[in-house]
């Protein structure tokens, strides 16, 4: 729903990195989107492409990586691994996980000509 | 369009409080790029051997050919706090990574950044960038709330789905500090919606400052906006920042304001399995406010079992229960403000 926003975001992002690296194009872009970020990949690659059109990163390659989410389980003491907020730790079946990873939406790196 | 508010032709739109003045915006947000264009500072070098980072780790690569190494991680602590269910809040410190742009130049050992490679085809160079999409949203809420320390000012973020009862809390909530001259102490409010100032209008009816936020299209209310609502309404020193954001249970989340606390509020109409089907929401907030509790005879719904999903959501969340309406629990969120107030004042 605020893949708008993040897309604007990236591109103000982009457009301050390419002017500072002297770059006339940007080709390719690398973000981290987490699985618990709360990010639709899909509709962030359509909202990038909009937002890009007519400067310097129309029709870059976008591609994202999606990390996936890591907790701290209260119950048994233990980092899990897992896949959406409100899951039940895999090893004992707790409740109680902090999120610990996996909510990341960053630009990591870029491609320029 | 105005850069900062939106004001004039754009969607997003500040209210102006003072129709009849000549129309006038403070940019707050440009002195803070000034003053970051010091930090925001890029290394660029370029590297004689050809080589490709495409499997490494980003900073961690080795030069074979070259005799410098480059690696640009800044550690730095941050204190944050959270409550318990007990209400004892701690505060640690965490840690973040910094790390800046840098370039590499591939496939050819030219020196010339934009000089044809041997194939002919223009010089492609990979700079790792690390950044956060958010960091300009994340850098004005930091501003926002080294002003509101600073102040003394207790700012609170409340969050829900549209027609929970934000804005009836608020009122009911004005109404018991008193919002004009009879206020206990200083008061504003911050109005978030897509169209119209009727939620203002409300709140201004108790006597309490107000400014509406119209967001046009945008669904959630950012840094730079509340910046540049700040600067017409005025600092509650003192005294507390109630922000009323757009009726959203996703958007929100993300968007730091810069507030000390998101107040998450759901009213019993909405059932019990809210805070699973919008976790982020009730994962960054420190309490939860159950509304409307004079319509439960009428309902189904199991509040326990909607206090349940939003502790496995958020271990810590407090929550308090309450009707506007008959003022049931009323006393014990106004006990919560004014602790929460307390502790602000108590400590810088």
């Amino acid at each position: 729903m605020h893949e708008v926003s993040l897309a604007t975001a990236l591109l103000d992002l982009v457009h301050e990195q390419a002017a500072a690296a002297g770059a006339g194009r940007v080709t390719r872009l690398v973000l981290e989107i987490g699985a618990l970020s709360h990010v639709d990949p899909h509709a962030l690659r359509f909202a990038v492409d909009a937002a890009a059109l007519g400067g310097p990163a129309e029709g870059a390659t976008l591609e994202i990586l999606e990390p996936e989410g890591t907790a701290y389980c209260l119950d048994c003491e233990s980092s899990v691994a897992v896949s959406t907020r409100g899951a039940l730790c895999p090893s004992c079946g707790g409740a109680k996980l902090l999120i610990q990873g996996g909510d990341e939406m960053r630009l990591k790196e870029m491609e320029v000509v | 369009m105005c850069g900062t508010c939106g004001c004039g032709q754009g969607e997003k739109r500040v209210e102006d409080l003072h129709h009849d003045e000549p129309h006038h915006h403070p940019h707050p947000i440009d002195e803070l790029h000034a003053d970051s264009a010091d930090r925001d500072h890029d290394h660029s070098h370029e590297h004689a051997a050809a080589h490709d980072h495409r499997d490494e780790p980003a900073g961690s690569h080795v030069h074979a050919e070259s005799d410098h190494s480059h690696d640009h991680e800044h550690a730095h602590w941050h204190e944050h706090n959270h409550t318990h269910p007990d209400g004892i809040t701690n505060s640690h410190p965490h840690s973040h990574e910094h790390r800046h742009a840098h370039e590499h130049e591939h496939g050819n050992r030219n020196r010339n950044r934009n000089v044809n490679g041997p194939s002919g085809a223009a010089a492609t160079r990979v700079l790792s960038v690390e950044r956060d999409l958010l960091a300009h949203n994340d850098a004005v809420a930091a501003q926002n709330r080294r002003d509101f320390q600073a102040a003394k000012t207790l700012t609170l973020n409340l969050v829900s789905s549209p027609g929970s009862g934000k804005t009836t809390l608020l009122v009911e909530t004005l109404k018991r500090i008193g919002g004009g001259f009879d206020a206990k102490y200083p008061i504003a409010v911050i109005e978030g919606d897509q169209e119209t100032t009727a939620d203002a209008d409300r709140i201004r009816a108790t006597g309490a400052p107000a400014i509406q936020i119209n967001t046009g299209k945008g669904c959630h209310l950012d840094a730079d906006l509340v910046r540049t609502a700040m600067g017409r309404l005025g600092m509650p020193a003192n005294g507390i920042l109630f922000i009323e954001n757009v009726g959203n249970l996703v958007c929100p989340a993300g968007f730091d304001l810069g507030e000390a606390q998101k107040v998450v509020i759901v009213s019993v109409t909405e059932g019990e399995d809210k805070p699973l089907k919008y976790s982020g929401m009730f994962a960054a907030s420190a309490l939860l406010v159950v509304t409307k509790i004079d319509l439960v005879p009428h309902l189904d719904i199991d509040i326990d079992r909607l206090i349940h999903n939003a502790r496995r959501i958020n271990p810590t969340i407090g929550v308090l229960k309450l009707s506007a309406k008959t003022g049931e629990g009323m006393d014990r969120w106004m006990h919560w403000l004014e602790t929460a107030r307390a502790f602000r004042l108590a400590t810088d």
